[in-house]
């Protein structure tokens, strides 16, 4: 039963993200945090740090993750061929079309109009990424219950990535180790 | 017979291997398929690649997953696109159950519940980075369209919780209008 539930949830994740990246990001969050509760906040952000240090497409990673967590490798098998199961088909679908009659234009220029609304919808899942860092899972956002340390991490990040162009897993592995390094010495 | 089953080997430990060593995401991982099979096999065209690449990036799901299939497809027809998806998924699916194995162990870790809390900060910033990148883009291209539906999208994503799956859905159809729209202009500019 589980198994079909995460097949399920992942045909989703595979059949509405568009744009690569991380376009899939909101969808995961809606599947697995939101809709089924399978990973909290905090759990999900792991997931993506862990996706952002190893190879592969954080869609897939997800997939994996959950799968073994929710009902063990059978899980995460129904899960990863949920979530490849749409672009199999699609993607064939289209290369056939392509090699037959080779115009893409139509494609295109939907893609065109599905670009913002990806910006956006990531940015709108990174936002609750960082209220579950700067305020912890499900407590209230208030100034006094800020974790500061966070915020003031999350500024250097900011500043290493735009200003100094560093590469985002030195900048992520920096932020663990800071934290970690703070939280001794205090 | 014996050079499709050649064919199909290389196909599958080249995809294989740029699974495995890729870090960073699908754009880069289809540059790397273009560098293997346009430049050092030469059994794609350049301008095929690219367009096969396109494909890769405007369907739905993953680039990197979207890329072997093409090239895949492309070479060895239906048995070189499933060769390519195995071949692309075996890497992730290995190293995320190992690693989601030692999860639980590693959370409860003090030290590293709190190297990854820190992380969680880290993440964020590059996600906000990336974000502003995009942003970037989509204002620059001075589109009132493509700048209305950033913000209608925001707004219904993070004010009003509504599920993603509706806004793609939506503006997919946005997306299908307009091409039939300025279709619709186009042919008719020419018949005057």
């Amino acid at each position: 039963m589980s198994c079909l539930e995460l097949f399920l949830s992942f045909l989703q994740i595979g059949l509405f993200s568009f744009g690569g990246g991380y376009a899939a990001l909101p969808l995961i969050q809606g599947q697995i945090v939101t809709v089924h509760g399978w990973l909290g906040m905090s759990e999900f952000t792991d997931l993506i740090t862990i996706s952002q240090m190893t190879p592969g497409p954080i869609a897939i990673n997800a997939a994996t993750f959950v799968g073994i967590k929710i009902a063990g490798v059978p899980g995460a098998l129904a899960a990863t061929f949920g979530c490849i199961l749409p672009s199999c088909v699609i993607v064939t679908l289209i290369a056939r079309l392509y090699l037959r009659y080779q115009n893409l234009d139509a494609l295109q220029s939907v893609l065109n109009s599905l670009r913002p609304a990806v910006v956006a919808m990531i940015a709108s899942a990174g936002i609750s990424i960082l209220v579950s860092a700067f305020w912890g899972e499900g407590a209230s956002v208030t100034l006094a219950d800020t974790n500061w340390t966070l915020v003031a991490i999350f500024g250097v990040c900011v500043l290493l990535l735009r200003k100094f162009k560093m590469n985002p897993v030195w900048v992520m592995l920096l932020a663990g180790l800071l934290n970690a390094v703070l939280s001794y010495l205090s | 017979m014996k050079v499709k089953r050649e064919v199909l080997a290389k196909l599958f430990l080249s995809t294989l291997y740029l699974s495995a060593f890729t870090f960073g995401g699908g754009y880069v991982i289809v540059t790397l398929l273009k560098k293997k099979f346009v430049d050092e096999y030469h059994w794609i065209e350049e301008n095929e690649m690219l367009d096969l690449t396109a494909i890769a990036q405007s369907a739905p799901g993953a680039i990197a997953v979207n890329g072997a299939i093409v090239v895949g497809y492309k070479l060895a027809g239906l048995v070189g696109a499933v060769t390519a998806i195995i071949a692309t998924i075996i890497p992730p699916f290995v190293i995320i159950s190992l690693i989601s194995v030692f999860y639980a162990a590693f959370r409860s870790n003090l030290l590293i519940g709190k190297m990854l809390e820190g992380m969680q900060a880290g993440v964020g910033a590059v996600i906000a980075s990336v974000v502003y990148e995009m942003a970037c883009g989509v204002f620059q291209s001075k589109s009132a369209a493509s700048v209305t539906i950033l913000i209608a999208a925001f707004t219904a994503a993070c004010i009003f919780q509504i599920n993603v799956v509706y806004i793609v859905l939506a503006c997919g159809l946005i997306g299908v209008l307009r091409t039939w729209l300025h279709g619709k202009s186009g042919k008719g500019g020419q018949d005057t």
